[in-house]
């Protein structure tokens, strides 16, 4: 536990102390901030077109949940965002302890594995927290000036969705940045296969054969819609666990293999 | 305490290190001396546990580096080549880390860390962030950090390395202060500096050990006989065939003539010492005698021949086999 913590401390450390982390919070409150704000108006634009229509044509308007539609495309815009910005939180990683000699310490330290990486994925997981929490503020503005109010069920959903996806990305980009030991290597590596889990779904097409969905099943995004909509399906919580599960494994196998080490 | 039985260390075909065995007592500090490239740092990465062997045993403090690495490593502290560093830390923060990653005690964080910064004269760096000290300072850090959990062995790679003349003495002085309760093992390719701080000395290249004594016995082993350096006056014309005479000596040559006097050098064999017979023959013969010395063999010279003599036995093995 100790050595657990005293790794997770000084990745905090080194996370902060550089400007890397406040660029990305920066960037991240920049963005979640400007798209939220366009996302509303939006739906605010179409949902007085609609009562426009409705009153010109002496129709009824069709049901329209206003403030679940602005949810929805806010949590979508989250998701987007982190698959950029996950590869730039977790290039240096591991990374630039090997290009610094710094893991010839830590391997040589009593460590073990599990220590090392889990106290640097919490650290990880500590910023995308520093990175999620601020923008529930946009989510609660909602909460108390719109009228019906989402249910607040709903939208925790929605932000353990973001978190669950956000620990995903960070377990594969850990893993990606334990294999070299340059930063931009480690990030376009990363960046390239969250794209490829993002749009995977495109090559299965929408057969039923084994492949086409187990294809379906790797897609990041997808098991992240229901989360969205507030629906909470454990099928998709076991896929976002096992998800970090696995990066983190494929992390220590990286670490334990020794071809790197010349 | 430290126990190396037939290590071996492959990268893909290219052998870093081959069945290299040796054995370093409690409280000795021995020298590795090598060229670069001869395996030093691989051997170190090896018993400090960084990475494992191909083929061997190594037992350090009692504990097998591949079966029980973790005992290992607490009671090892170890400086790389290159000093693990994070420059964005404070010295203090780092050293904490380290103490902490080590395990040491947590009560005795606080006075470890003032031990090992006035022991690695670090004593007012503590505050300052690491990237903006000396590559000397930054030397002491990493010898700090490799101090700070008392450990038993000090696996030191290249400890002097980029540091000037002044903190070269220094660390030596603080490596010798060391020995008797730590064992240590240092790298260098530097040889006074094994001589001046090492009590035994493992020669290696191209991966295998070549050699391994005290720095006294290996320079006189080799050396088998002296080389006397004398400066005779008057006529040399016979003085060869003179000096011949005296049993055990090999070869007497004559250089160049300086104004009234000529250098005369002479090599013997056997452990005896005949220079007392060569001043009676020069003198007896009424010559001049202005100065009679040995010309003591350096490691340098020692390492050299070493390493050369190893290099031509495996040239004519590999003619052999042709």
């Amino acid at each position: 536990m100790r050595n657990f913590l005293a790794m997770m401390n000084k990745e905090l450390h080194n996370l902060f102390v550089s400007p890397i982390a406040y660029v990305l919070v920066g960037v991240f409150f920049a963005l979640t901030g400007y798209f939220f704000y366009m996302i509303l108006v939006n739906v605010i634009e179409f949902t007085m077109q609609q009562v426009f229509q409705a009153q010109q044509f002496g129709t009824s308007t069709p049901p329209f949940d206003a403030s679940a539609a602005v949810m929805r495309g806010f949590f979508s815009v989250l998701s987007t965002l982190l698959l950029f910005l996950v590869p730039v939180m977790t290039m240096g990683v591991l990374a630039e302890e090997k290009k610094r000699g710094t893991i010839e310490l830590l391997l040589t330290s009593p460590l073990t594995h599990l220590q090392l990486i889990l106290g640097k994925f919490a650290a990880l997981v500590v910023l995308l927290l520093v990175m999620l929490v601020p923008t529930m503020f946009n989510s609660l503005l909602l909460y108390f000036l719109s009228e019906p109010a989402p249910p607040l069920a709903t939208m925790m959903v929605g932000y353990l969705g973001a978190f669950l996806l956000g620990g995903a990305l960070l377990a594969t980009g850990l893993f990606v940045s334990s294999l070299t030991e340059n930063q931009i290597v480690a990030a376009v590596i990363t960046f390239g296969v969250f794209i490829v889990l993002w749009v995977i779904d495109a090559t299965a097409g929408t057969g039923t054969t084994l492949t086409s969905e187990t294809i379906r099943y790797l897609s990041i995004l997808n098991h992240y819609d229901d989360f969205t909509k507030g629906v909470l399906d454990s099928q998709h919580l076991v896929f976002y666990l096992s998800f970090i599960f696995l990066g983190l494994f494929l992390t220590s196998v990286s670490l334990d293999s020794s071809n790197w080490r010349q | 305490m430290i126990q190396v039985e037939h290590l071996t260390k492959r990268y893909g075909s290219h052998t870093a290190v081959e069945d290299v065995s040796f054995e370093v007592r409690k409280g000795e500090i021995l020298g590795f001396l090598g060229p670069n490239g001869a395996g030093k740092t691989t051997t170190m990465r090896i018993l400090s546990g960084f990475f494992p062997a191909t083929e061997g045993r190594a037992v350090v403090a009692g504990f097998d580096v591949f079966k029980q690495p973790l005992e290992v490593k607490r009671r090892v502290g170890y400086l790389p080549e290159n000093p693990p560093l994070y420059g964005e830390m404070s010295v203090n923060a780092y050293l904490r880390f380290v103490a902490n990653i080590k395990g040491v005690d947590r009560a005795q964080v606080g006075s470890r860390l003032e031990e090992v910064k006035i022991r690695c004269g670090l004593g007012e760096e503590g505050p300052r962030l690491i990237k903006q000290l000396s590559k000397g300072y930054r030397q002491r850090v990493g010898l700090a950090q490799a101090l700070i959990h008392d450990p038993e062995i000090l696996i030191l790679d290249e400890p002097t390395i980029g540091l000037d003349p002044r903190q070269i003495i220094e660390v030596r002085e603080l490596i010798k202060s060391l020995a008797g309760n730590h064992t240590v093992i240092l790298s260098t390719h530097i040889l006074p500096e094994v001589s001046m701080t090492c009590q035994r000395v493992i020669i290696i290249n191209n991966g295998k050990i070549v050699a391994v004594d005290t720095p006294e016995n290996l320079t006189g082993q080799l050396a088998g006989g002296e080389t006397i350096e004398l400066e005779i006056g008057g006529s040399v014309d016979n003085i060869v065939a003179l000096l011949e005479e005296i049993p055990d000596v090999k070869s007497v040559s004559v250089g160049e003539p300086r104004k009234d006097h000529s250098p005369v050098l002479v090599e013997t064999e056997g452990a005896k010492t005949v220079r007392h017979l060569i001043a009676q023959k020069v003198i007896g013969s009424g010559l001049e005698l202005y100065q009679l010395r040995t010309r003591s063999i350096s490691l340098e010279e020692v390492f050299v021949q070493l390493t050369t003599e190893e290099e031509a036995k495996e040239e004519a093995v590999e003619g052999k086999v042709e």
